[in-house]
C-alpha cells in the first residue's frame, strides 16, 4: 500500500501544479474584473447599471460547468480557438468575477456615507474619494470574503478536468484507468485538495479575526 | 454560428425530461443535507468528545474538497464497500453528504443566535433536554435559517450538472447527449443555460424576499 501510494504521488502532484496555476490565474482575473463590475452596478448611469446587473445575474444564474462547456464548444464555432488552459482560466475567472464583484459592492456599500460627505466637504473628487478614502477601508472588509471565495475557486477548478485539462482531478482519472485503484487514488486526490486549501483557510481565518478585531474591544474602551 | 430555432424546439422535450431528474436530485439532496446537517451540528455540539472531533474533521474535509471528486470517490468506492445504489441514488447521497457539511454550519450559527435566556428559562421550567431542543431552541433557531437554506438550494441546483459525469441523465447530461449525437453544441448548451437562469434567478429573488421576511438583521 505505502509503496504504491508513493508511486501515485508524482502524477497527482503534476496535476496539482495545473490546479494551482488555474486557481491563481482565474483568481487574478476575477479580482481584476470585480471592481469595474461592482462600480458599474453602483453607477448613477442606468445603462451601466443594467449591463453590470445583467453580467452578474447571468454568470451567477447559469451553472459554472455550463459556462465552461459553452466557451469550450461554442467559441470555436465563432472562429475563436483557445487551448483548454486559457478556456479554463477565462471560464472560471468570469464566473467568479460575478461573485467577487458582489463582495466588492457589499464592502463599498457598507462604508459609512459620512466618509463620502467628509471627502466632498474637503473638495475631493468622487474618483479620489473612492480611491483614497473608501476603497482602503472597504478592502479590509473584503479580504476575508475573498479568501473564502478563493477556496471555492480552488474546488471549482476540478471542473476543468471535464474540458480535457490535465489538472489534479484529471490526473486522478488517468490513474484510475492505469492502476484500477479508485479508493487510493480518489482518497489521495481529496487529501491533496484539502492540503492545498489549508493556506487559504488559514488566511481567511486570520483576515476575519483582523477585520472583526474592533468588536473584541472591551465595552467603554475607545 | 446559426441558432436553429426549429432544432432548439425539437430538443426541448428531452431537456425538460432531464430537468425532472435535475429537480429530483436537487430536492432529494437537499432533504438529505438538511437532516444530515442537523445531525452533524448536534453531534458537534452535544456529542461526546470523540464524536464532536470526528464531526469537526468531517466538516472541514468535506467543505474544502471539490464536489466532483467526492462524487467520483463515492461512485467508485461505495461499490467496493458492498454498497451500491443506482447512479441517481449515488448522486443524491453525494449532494446530501456534501451540503450537509455546509448546512451544519448554518444550523450552528442559528442555534448560537438563540438568546441564552431561552436555555435558562427552559431549565427554570424543568423542561427535559429533549423538549428544550425540540420545542424551544430549534423552532427559534430555524426561522432565520430559512433564507440561507434557500440560497444553498439554489447552489445545489447549479451543481447538479456535475451528476452527468457519473451517467445520471439530468438536464446537462441530456444536452451533452444531444450535442454528442448531432454535433450541434450551440442550441443544447444555450437552452440549458437559459433554463438554469429562468429557474435560479426568480428563485434568488424569492430568497431575497424570504430574507426580508425571516431575516434577523
Amino acid at each position: 500500500m505505502t509503496a504504491s501510494v508513493v508511486d501515485l504521488l508524482p502524477n497527482l502532484l503534476r496535476g496539482a501544479t495545473v490546479t494551482v496555476e488555474v486557481t491563481v490565474a482565474a483568481g487574478a482575473l476575477a479580482l481584476a474584473l470585480s471592481l469595474p463590475v461592482a462600480l458599474a452596478r453602483m453607477s448613477p448611469a442606468w445603462p451601466l447599471r443594467v449591463i453590470g446587473t445583467t453580467y452578474v445575474e447571468v454568470l451567477r444564474g447559469t451553472s459554472a460547468l455550463v459556462q465552461l462547456f459553452y466557451l469550450f464548444f461554442i467559441l470555436p464555432l465563432l472562429g475563436i480557438r483557445l487551448d483548454p488552459l486559457p478556456t479554463a482560466i477565462a471560464g472560471l475567472g468570469l464566473n467568479f468575477s460575478a461573485y467577487a464583484s458582489e463582495i466588492v459592492r457589499g464592502a463599498i456599500a457598507g462604508i459609512d456615507r459620512g466618509q463620502w460627505e467628509a471627502a466632498h466637504a474637503l473638495h475631493l473628487s468622487r474618483a479620489a474619494t473612492l480611491a483614497r478614502i473608501v476603497l482602503p477601508q472597504a478592502v479590509a472588509v473584503m479580504l476575508p470574503s475573498f479568501a473564502s471565495l478563493m477556496i471555492q475557486l480552488l474546488k471549482s477548478t476540478a471542473l476543468v478536468s471535464l474540458i480535457t485539462l490535465s489538472d489534479l482531478t484529471f490526473s486522478g482519472q488517468a490513474l484510475i484507468t492505469t492502476t484500477g485503484r479508485p479508493f487510493a487514488v480518489w482518497g489521495l486526490v481529496l487529501v491533496i485538495y484539502y492540503v492545498l486549501s489549508l493556506p487559504l483557510a488559514w488566511a481567511s481565518n486570520r483576515l476575519e479575526a483582523r477585520a472583526t478585531a474592533y468588536r473584541a474591544r472591551p465595552a467603554g474602551a475607545i | 454560428m446559426p441558432f436553429d430555432l426549429a432544432f432548439a424546439w425539437s430538443i426541448l422535450p428531452d431537456l425538460l425530461r432531464g430537468a425532472i431528474v435535475t429537480a429530483e436530485a436537487t430536492f432529494g439532496g437537499m432533504a438529505l443535507a438538511m437532516l444530515g446537517g442537523l445531525l452533524l451540528a448536534l453531534g458537534r455540539r452535544i456529542g461526546p468528545p470523540p464524536v464532536a472531533g470526528f464531526v469537526r474533521g468531517y466538516i472541514s474535509l468535506v467543505r474544502n474538497t471539490p464536489l466532483l471528486v467526492q462524487l467520483y470517490f463515492i461512485f467508485y468506492v461505495l461499490p467496493l464497500a458492498g454498497l451500491s445504489f443506482n447512479a441517481l441514488g449515488t448522486g443524491i447521497v453525494t449532494l446530501g453528504l456534501h451540503y450537509s457539511a455546509f448546512l451544519a454550519e448554518v444550523y450552528r450559527a442559528g442555534i448560537d443566535a438563540v438568546p441564552h435566556g431561552q436555555w435558562e428559562a427552559a431549565q427554570a421550567l424543568s423542561l427535559s433536554r429533549r423538549d428544550t431542543w425540540r420545542d424551544i431552541i430549534l423552532p427559534q433557531a430555524i426561522r432565520p435559517m430559512v433564507p440561507v437554506f434557500g440560497n444553498f438550494l439554489i447552489g445545489m441546483f447549479k451543481d447538479t450538472p456535475l451528476l452527468a459525469t457519473i451517467t445520471i441523465p439530468e438536464m446537462f447530461g441530456a444536452a451533452e447527449q444531444i450535442a454528442g449525437d448531432t454535433y450541434r453544441y450551440n442550441e443544447p448548451y444555450t437552452l440549458v443555460g437559459l433554463i438554469f437562469l429562468l429557474i435560479s434567478y426568480p428563485a434568488a429573488l424569492g430568497v431575497r424576499g424570504l430574507e426580508r421576511r425571516f431575516g434577523v438583521h
